[in-house]
């Protein structure tokens, strides 16, 4: 009997140890996989190298360039927006740094310069239209029978005859 | 030929009236694309003539900034007047750096007792990269990222390195553009402008 109860005990003891651990321990999570070189470059190439002139940064040979787009993956492995990448790397180095940049300040003409030129282009060129059609091109008259070299030696042979030269 | 003179009279008359006619609300239109012109012409001079100045000259009041440094703190150049300031542009990646990093912790350790005060600006940078190079080259001396790249425009500097040596009155006294060469050339132009400031 007492062999019995002891044999109890430890099962139950044993049911409640399992049972808490199961419901304490968690299930071990995946590790988030390293960013690609693609999703890296597809950050990188919304963006400029701060130093070179107009090298994106997704096809930028240097160094520097390197340490970027290894900080790209760090902050992607992080799990940093791709907003949020920029807006980091605009902080650091500047809106240059931008492949569009941002529309404030005279960043506005790049955006409303374009536009502005072609519709004055488009109504310059209405003009020229215009007046064209308003005043068209005169014909060349043909030219008058006597101005003919032919005509005009045919009549002095005729006059020469009526002399009778 | 009466009539002849007649017709071109007749013709030569009514266009001109016409032209006069059609020409007035075009003459505001180009007056305002020639202003359109002009503007952006000035915008574009000024904006080519801001690029093509150089870098701040010495004999010029030199920018003021401020800075948060790797450690935290923080300095504002307006706080340390009276005293000289080399302002040091550098980054990890820039290799003539290397070639001045211990001359400049050398010249900062015989000089940060005699008024001279030394601030390294990392001019677009990683910041493990930057604290690697600090560490490299056992950097004491104050140093911070230059954020948004504001005081390396406002110095209007074509690279790095470049050093620039602020006088106790606020004006800039040396500028160096590239690397120094030895300890003896840092420390001849913190002489210099040691003496500007004393006399």
């Amino acid at each position: 009997m007492t062999a019995r109860r002891s044999l109890a005990l430890v099962l139950l003891a044993t049911t409640v140890a399992v049972g808490f651990s199961l419901a304490v321990s968690r299930p071990a999570q995946a590790q988030p996989p390293t960013p690609s070189d693609n999703q890296v470059n597809q950050v990188a190439s919304q963006l400029y190298c701060p130093v070179c002139e107009n090298v994106p940064l997704d096809v930028c040979p240097t160094q520097a360039c390197a340490q970027w787009r290894e900080l790209i993956r760090e902050k992607l492995a992080a799990g940093w927006s791709d907003d949020q990448i920029k807006q980091y790397f605009v902080t650091q180095y500047g809106d240059r740094v931008l492949a569009t940049p941002p529309a404030h300040g005279l960043n506005w003409l790049v955006y409303v310069l374009p536009p502005v030129a072609i519709l004055i282009g488009v109504g310059v060129l209405a003009g020229v239209l215009r007046s064209w059609r308003r005043s068209p091109v005169p014909e060349p008259e043909p030219p008058s029978i006597t101005e003919n070299p032919y005509v005009r030696q045919m009549e002095e042979e005729l006059q020469r005859r009526e002399r009778g030269e | 030929m009466v009539d002849e003179t007649a017709i071109q009279q007749t013709q030569g008359s009514e266009p001109k009236s016409e032209e006069i006619q059609s020409r007035r609300p075009f003459t505001w239109g180009t007056g305002a694309i020639w202003l359109l012109l002009l503007a952006f012409l000035l915008l574009l001079f000024f904006g080519l003539r801001r690029t093509q100045q150089g870098p701040v000259q010495p004999g010029a009041p030199a920018p003021q900034f401020s800075l948060t440094t790797f450690d935290g703190q923080n300095l504002d150049t307006t706080q340390m007047r009276g005293q000289v300031i080399l302002v040091n542009f550098w980054a990890s990646w820039c290799v003539p750096c290397e070639q001045e990093a211990a001359e400049l912790q050398q010249a900062y350790e015989n000089y940060k007792d005699k008024g001279v005060v030394f601030v390294g600006v990392n001019y677009v940078d990683t910041e493990p990269e930057a604290r690697d190079y600090m560490a490299r080259f056992d950097i004491t001396y104050p140093n911070g990222p230059d954020l948004g790249t504001r005081i390396s425009q406002a110095y209007r500097i074509r690279g790095v390195p470049e050093t620039y040596i602020m006088g106790a009155n606020g004006n800039l006294v040396e500028a160096k553009i590239g690397p120094y060469a030895s300890l003896a050339e840092i420390q001849a132009s913190l002489d210099r402008a040691l003496a500007s400031t004393t006399e």
